[in-house]
């Protein structure tokens, strides 16, 4: 397999930078109320990392000194930190764009009751997992019993304004593939999950984002035991797409770890892959100038982000 | 070769543009046309071959198509369904043939 770096050599980027920062992507914590099947964190339950209140309170100074136009929170279950609802308070009165990655059941943990109303009054654009419209798969892929409460999560959304056609309140969906294969181009799909969850279940949603399985973590153990990786590596780079290099989100993201480590995005963190040497490394140290033409860290694993029509935390990356 | 059919030829593929290609070249354009979104969409043609190679019993169309199916968004619903579609013709054909038969026999007996 040829290296990812050489692969981006040849085509003239013999050093990948970054293009600006502008956004923060904050990991809270690994501890998740699920165990996907697919995790790149293999985040759970019982995972004790939880990013701490200083460590937060240096995200804000960060986004409130250099102007960080979105923070994009995620975990693990990110409203599972202690100091969730603080950090979104913060940030909401800095004017930041808002996202949260939810998982959708975390409505129904114990003390999150009043969650949904949360998210609305600090106008949190919510980015709701379901890898697809069918309980069995959601089920195998997420845990027992995820999609039936994924469902009256989404109902509870719809009924506060989230996912409303003309509702500022922004609801998009996350589909990721069910084993070790490539996700579909997102237009045509994202129509039958708009019929079979309107048709089925009465719900609706903004938009439909489609996410790889990035050959690492949990999906890289299991495409191990199905002796499947290699074959999956090898169509990752047999579809790699030079158009989707200028788009990368490495090249206009910061990844902070519960840490407070800075990585260049969330894959990175999950490897342990810190910026390259000389970087400001920690949410402390954060110097924009420094790190918004900064070069990345590249590894294999980046050919699940040039693959195909490209993807990233944002969806696709090129047209198809 | 241990096998007649080694699921690694599959990605051997292209070894079939070695002598002739300018035909090969030809299928190739012709088959990315047919199987690219047109009238039907790419998740609607890719059930249809996954259909078609069960018909025809190809283990290379079938691995592809199970795989294309998926990665154009279908599920095992789908994809059951297609297959029986594939079998319902056969079946039908077989049968349909039975005709065939009758019209011989009659032919030949009093």
């Amino acid at each position: 397999m040829l290296p990812f770096a050489r692969q981006l050599a040849h085509l003239g980027y013999a050093d990948l930078k970054a293009k600006n920062v502008s956004t923060l992507q904050v990991n809270l914590g690994w501890r998740c109320n699920q165990s996907c099947k697919h995790c790149h964190l293999m985040a759970g339950p019982h995972r004790p990392e939880q990013m701490e209140r200083d460590t937060i309170d240096a995200i804000v100074r960060v986004v409130e000194r250099w102007s960080i136009p979105s923070v994009d929170l995620t975990g693990g279950a990110p409203e599972l930190n202690p100091h969730y609802e603080h950090l979104v308070e913060r940030l909401d009165r800095s004017g930041t764009h808002i996202i949260t990655r939810s998982n959708l059941t975390i409505l129904f943990e114990p003390g999150q009751e009043h969650l949904a109303e949360f998210y609305r009054d600090h106008r949190v654009e919510l980015v709701c997992s379901l890898p697809y419209y069918q309980e069995d798969l959601v089920d195998r892929l997420r845990g027992a019993g995820v999609f039936q409460k994924s469902l009256e999560a989404l109902r509870r959304l719809n009924r506060l304004g989230y996912g409303q056609p003309e509702s500022g309140l922004k609801l998009n969906l996350m589909y990721n593939p069910a084993g070790a294969y490539l996700p579909p181009e997102p237009g045509a799909l994202e129509e039958v999950f708009r019929r079979e969850l309107a048709q089925r279940y009465g719900i609706q949603f903004h938009q439909l984002l489609t996410l790889l399985n990035m050959p690492i973590g949990r999906f890289k153990e299991f495409l191990e035991r199905s002796r499947n990786y290699e074959r999956y590596m090898g169509k990752l780079v047999s579809v790699f797409n030079p158009a989707t290099v200028s788009g990368l989100m490495c090249r206009s993201l910061i990844s902070v770890a519960w840490d407070g480590r800075l990585y260049d995005c969330d894959f990175n963190q999950a490897m342990d892959l810190s910026l390259l040497a000389g970087l400001p490394q920690t949410i402390g140290d954060f110097d924009l100038p420094a790190l918004a033409s900064r070069s990345i860290h590249l590894g294999d694993h980046c050919y699940g982000c040039t693959a195909g029509q490209g993807s990233s935390c944002g969806g696709r990356l090129a047209e198809g | 070769m241990s096998h007649y059919y080694e699921e690694n030829d599959l990605e051997r593929f292209d070894e079939m543009g070695k002598y002739r290609p300018d035909l090969y070249e030809n299928f190739m354009n012709y088959y990315q046309g047919v199987m690219s979104a047109g009238a039907l969409s790419v998740r609607e043609k890719a059930l249809i071959a996954l259909a078609v190679a069960h018909a025809v019993q190809c283990p290379y169309c079938i691995d592809a198509y199970t795989r294309g199916s998926l990665e154009a968004g279908s599920n095992l619903e789908e994809m059951t369904e297609a297959i029986h579609v594939a079998a319902a013709i056969r079946g039908g054909a077989t049968l349909i043939h039975g005709i065939q038969a009758h019209n011989a026999a009659a032919k030949i007996t009093l």
